[in-house]
């Protein structure tokens, strides 16, 4: 059973035109070209390649999942699981789809797609994963990553990823992307060339930016605060579901222990014979309805988990904007305080505590031509810095802008989204309600009653009192 | 045929009311005394619960008038006065009733043919507290129109200890009859205090229904010593205790007992083998259910508790997300609703299915006492025969003494089996009512929960077609 995401997103819709175009790589004209990846925040270039625009429909999907055994890294035994990638392009005039691309790739591929993105897209909110190892498991529900339903489960959840990014109006343009739904062999190889490793920040120095960085945009801010309350809300709600799936699932299944037992007794009991059966059997049906019930439900708990993990996502934007506020931040200083070493070279006063200060004093004054050399020396650094910051400051703004940007249309997309999913859970409990409601009457009219009385009672009330009186009649003193 | 005339009626009436009560959470059937007829049709149910009358007469308009009175809740309200319609037109309105529940006790009391005269409720518990001991006495009264009793009204207060007493009573005067089973003295399990409320409450419902049953049974109905129960004052009822045979007499008694017992029965007769091997079996299979109902009990509850939590989180979601704060709010109340209706639902099957189930395994332990005492008296008359035969004691008196233990054995068994028919019955209509209770509860938290759910989609529904509209220039 797949998780639908509406149906926009399964078909590539060409991009809308955008004024901030980032210099991606376009997929149609990127024949020959090297993939830049598309990274640079901004330009003030305005590259609207007519060729990026996408002619036809794409359709993807992740149709099969296969186990594999394979040699790792360290040439040891491993199985992993594939899946199949399958690409279809539909055109446009009669809607037939036409399989244009098929290969088979494993999850760790899609998280090196997905790091990649990271990497050249900091202003995009890139779409999660599904899990990795399954969590917020309930009793029955097994934590291995080769059980069928975990696999099956991924399946639907790499699909809806590939989909998040086909859909994006920037990310469906990246050629490392188009190669890893088209190339098969050599793409690891592709995407490492890219160096992309390199180009990502430094946990360290994202961290420490987070702490030290003066004036960030105060809605990034907010935006963080957002997300870590979102984290937190949704992963409690997903604990509590999961207990809450686990008791619903104790009181069915017990319910079971009574079709043994009726069925038992029906042996021994002759007037209440056919009644205890079929009790029994019902008592079956019912607890054994609750497995697909559940089942659903973990459906509806993976789109929770996609915006949990969305969330994380939101918090990778917000720390990029924070690096470079800080980056900014710290330039700023920096020809701030050579602008004022400069200064007081040139008017002789010492202002400031410098060590060449305390060097000076002890060991004499410079010369005129040394000093002259480092007041040069200062002013061409002061110059770079100022051309520096202008572009820092530009790259910043870019960068803010574009993100926003992204941010509204995920906030869009969030809202839709979890409300579907709320609709959709309340659908699901409607269907629970009337499935058990299907065994229920059945119960008691068929089996409790009727073998003893002889009597079909109605379970509506549309019999007439008259039929009624004498079905009532013809049954009493019935030894 | 149930007939419809003014002593049907008031039985009806009395039935009708007593079940209206018992829509309340008791619904105990046992036979209403109908001396004739012991197997008296599938149907010879009256609803237990006696319910007392503030008029004492007989007088079915007086009666009716009363009951309708008495009668606060609206739903009970319209269902008796379609009952009673019956009985006045002796036709049959359209408005029936038109839960199956309701219409099993309509079969039930159209089949009354005797009056129930003897009607008895159990509650009031209360605590006393002496230097020795502290125990908890129950109110009973009694309201009768029997000319045996000398008022039509009485009010006592007993102790566990009494009804254990006349349990005693009953058995040394009735051996083979099915006595209706006392709650136990304590549960072991889980049991922290001896006196808390729940533990209470549910040994006040089994004490009226075993006093109920008591006086629908067609024979313990007219026991002296249950009479002297419902009747003597503390003092009264003391002192006729001790008149009882001595303790050392009843040891004896005893003694003979398992003497005899340990002689095993050679020839049990074949219905008395089948009846055994059913109670066997029966017995094995309503502790299964009392264990699974239990426990199902347990684990809905279990469900309930995490429930509870679970709506609340929507609440606190809907603190940070703008655009979903209705929808959040509106989930959240539709599984708080649910959740109410689990608590519904397990109160019912607290108040409907347990109980009973319970009783039945204390019954089940009780026949096989009974089936001791019946193969008892079998043995005592078997060994004066085989005395006989062997010639090992003094012959002479055996032969009188011998006519007098196979009339013993004949009534015994006759006994037996007239009130095993009867109680087969019972339990059988008990244990169906019991299970359509629980059947009914289940439907209705399905259908609230439907309900509930399904409104949030129109409403959502209704929202989003507002939205479309609204974005239309």
């Amino acid at each position: 059973m797949e998780q639908a995401p509406p149906d926009p997103e399964r078909q590539l819709q060409p991009a809308p035109l955008e004024p901030l175009g980032s210099p991606d790589a376009g997929l149609g004209a990127a024949v020959g070209k090297e993939a830049e990846g598309a990274g640079e925040e901004s330009s003030g270039v305005d590259t609207m390649t007519h060729n990026n625009f996408w002619l036809k429909k794409i359709e993807i999907s992740v149709s099969e999942a296969e186990k594999r055994t394979g040699r790792n890294a360290m040439n040891m035994q491993e199985t992993y699981t594939a899946y199949l990638i399958e690409t279809r392009s539909v055109e446009h005039t009669d809607g037939q789809s036409v399989l244009t691309d098929s290969l088979w790739r494993r999850y760790s591929e899609f998280e090196l797609l997905r790091s990649y993105l990271l990497v050249y897209y900091p202003h995009i909110v890139v779409p999660p994963l599904p899990e990795k190892r399954a969590e917020f498991v309930w009793h029955k529900l097994s934590a291995d990553n080769m059980d069928p339903d975990f696999v099956e489960r991924r399946r639907i959840g790499l699909e809806n990823f590939l989909l998040r990014i086909a859909s994006h109006p920037i990310l469906c343009r990246d050629k490392i992307f188009y190669l890893f739904l088209t190339q098969e062999g050599n793409w690891k190889e592709t995407v490492n060339e890219t160096g992309f490793q390199l180009k990502a920040d430094s946990r360290l120095k994202a961290l420490n930016a987070t702490f030290r960085v003066k004036n960030p945009d105060k809605r990034f801010t907010d935006l963080k605060h957002y997300s870590d309350e979102l984290q937190s809300v949704i992963s409690h709600l997903l604990r509590v579901r999961a207990r809450v799936a686990d008791r619903l699932y104790g009181v069915y299944k017990v319910h079971g222990n009574y079709g043994r037992v009726f069925s038992e007794w029906s042996a021994i009991e002759k007037e209440m014979g056919d009644g205890l059966q079929s009790a029994g059997h019902h008592m079956d049906v019912y607890a054994s309805s609750i497995d697909d019930i559940l089942e659903d439900e973990e459906h509806y708990a993976d789109q929770l988990k996609e915006y949990l993990f969305y969330a994380e996502a939101l918090r990778a934007v917000c720390r990029k904007h924070e690096l470079m506020q800080y980056d900014l931040e710290m330039a700023a200083q920096d020809l701030a305080s050579k602008k004022q070493q400069c200064e007081e070279l040139v008017t002789g006063t010492v202002r400031t505590f410098s060590l060449k200060g305390m060097t000076t004093k002890l060991f004499g004054q410079e010369t005129p031509e040394q000093r002259e050399a480092r007041i040069k020396v200062l002013e061409e650094q002061i110059n770079e810095g100022e051309q520096q910051l202008k572009s820092k400051n530009l790259e910043g703004r870019e960068f803010v802008k574009n993100a926003w940007a992204d941010i509204e249309r995920f906030k869009e997309q969030k809202n839709r989204d979890l409300k579907e999913a709320l609709i959709s859970y309340a659908v699901m409990q409607i269907s629970m309600c009337k499935k058990s409601l299907t065994l229920s009457p059945r119960l008691e009219c068929n089996g409790m009653i009727s073998a003893h009385y002889n009597l079909r009672l109605p379970c509506s009330s549309n019999s007439t009192s008259s039929s009624r009186v004498a079905g009532i009649t013809g049954v009493c003193h019935h030894a | 045929m149930g007939t419809l005339g003014g002593a049907g009626l008031a039985a009806a009436v009395a039935a009708g009311r007593a079940r209206t009560l018992g829509m309340e959470g008791e619904r105990r059937a046992s036979q209403a005394p109908s001396s004739g007829l012991p197997a008296g049709g599938a149907d010879g149910e009256s609803p237990g619960g006696g319910a007392p009358f503030p008029g004492s007469s007989g007088s079915s308009a007086v009666l009716q008038a009363e009951v309708l009175d008495l009668d606060e809740d609206e739903d009970d309200l319209e269902v008796f006065s379609k009952d009673a319609s019956l009985m006045d037109m002796n036709s049959f309105s359209p408005m029936m009733p038109t839960s199956p529940l309701s219409m099993i006790n309509q079969i039930k009391f159209e089949d009354e043919s005797d009056l129930k005269d003897l009607f008895i409720t159990v509650d009031e518990p209360e605590s006393h507290v002496t230097t020795i001991e502290t125990f908890i006495t129950y109110r009973i009264i009694t309201k009768t129109s029997r000319g045996e009793f000398d008022s039509s009204e009485f009010e006592v207060r007993r102790r566990y200890q009494d009804f254990l007493w006349l349990k005693g009573k009953l058995e040394e005067a009735h051996p083979t009859l099915i006595i209706p089973p006392l709650p136990e003295k304590f549960i072991v399990k889980g049991m922290v205090e001896r006196f808390n409320d729940d533990f209470i409450e549910t040994r006040r419902k089994a004490l009226h229904k075993f006093l109920n049953r008591i006086a629908d049974h067609p024979t313990l109905t007219f026991n002296e010593d249950f009479k002297i129960f419902l009747t003597a004052q503390a003092w009264e009822l003391s002192s006729h205790k001790k008149q009882g045979p001595g303790l050392l007499s009843r040891m004896g008694q005893t003694v003979r007992a398992v003497a005899s017992s340990m002689r095993g029965v050679k020839n049990r007769p074949e219905e008395f083998m089948e009846m055994n091997n059913f109670i066997e079996l029966f017995s094995q299979k309503i502790n299964l259910i009392d264990k699974i109902s239990q426990r199902i009990y347990k684990e809905e509850r279990e469900y309930f508790d995490e429930m509870k939590e679970y709506g609340p989180i929507h609440i606190l979601w809907s603190a940070s997300e703008e655009d979903l704060v209705d929808t959040l709010k509106d989930v959240a109340s539709c599984i708080d609703r649910c959740c109410k209706a689990t608590e519904k639902r397990m109160s019912g099957l607290s108040e409907a299915l347990l109980p009973v189930v319970h009783e039945y395994v204390l019954y089940s332990e009780m026949l096989m006492g009974v089936m001791k005492r019946r193969d008892q008296i079998q043995a005592e008359l078997d060994s004066k025969v085989e005395a006989l035969t062997y010639k090992k004691a003094d012959t002479d008196l055996l032969p009188e003494e011998i006519g007098k233990l196979e009339d013993k054995v004949e009534c015994a068994n006759n006994a037996l089996k007239a009130d095993w028919e009867r109680w087969k019955q019972n339990m059988q209509n008990d244990i169906k009512l019991a299970f359509t209770d629980m059947a009914e509860e289940n439907i209705h938290y399905y259908e609230q929960c439907l309900a509930t759910w399904e409104s949030f989609l129109t409403s959502q529904t209704n929202l989003h077609l507002e939205e479309a509209s609204e974005d239309k220039p």
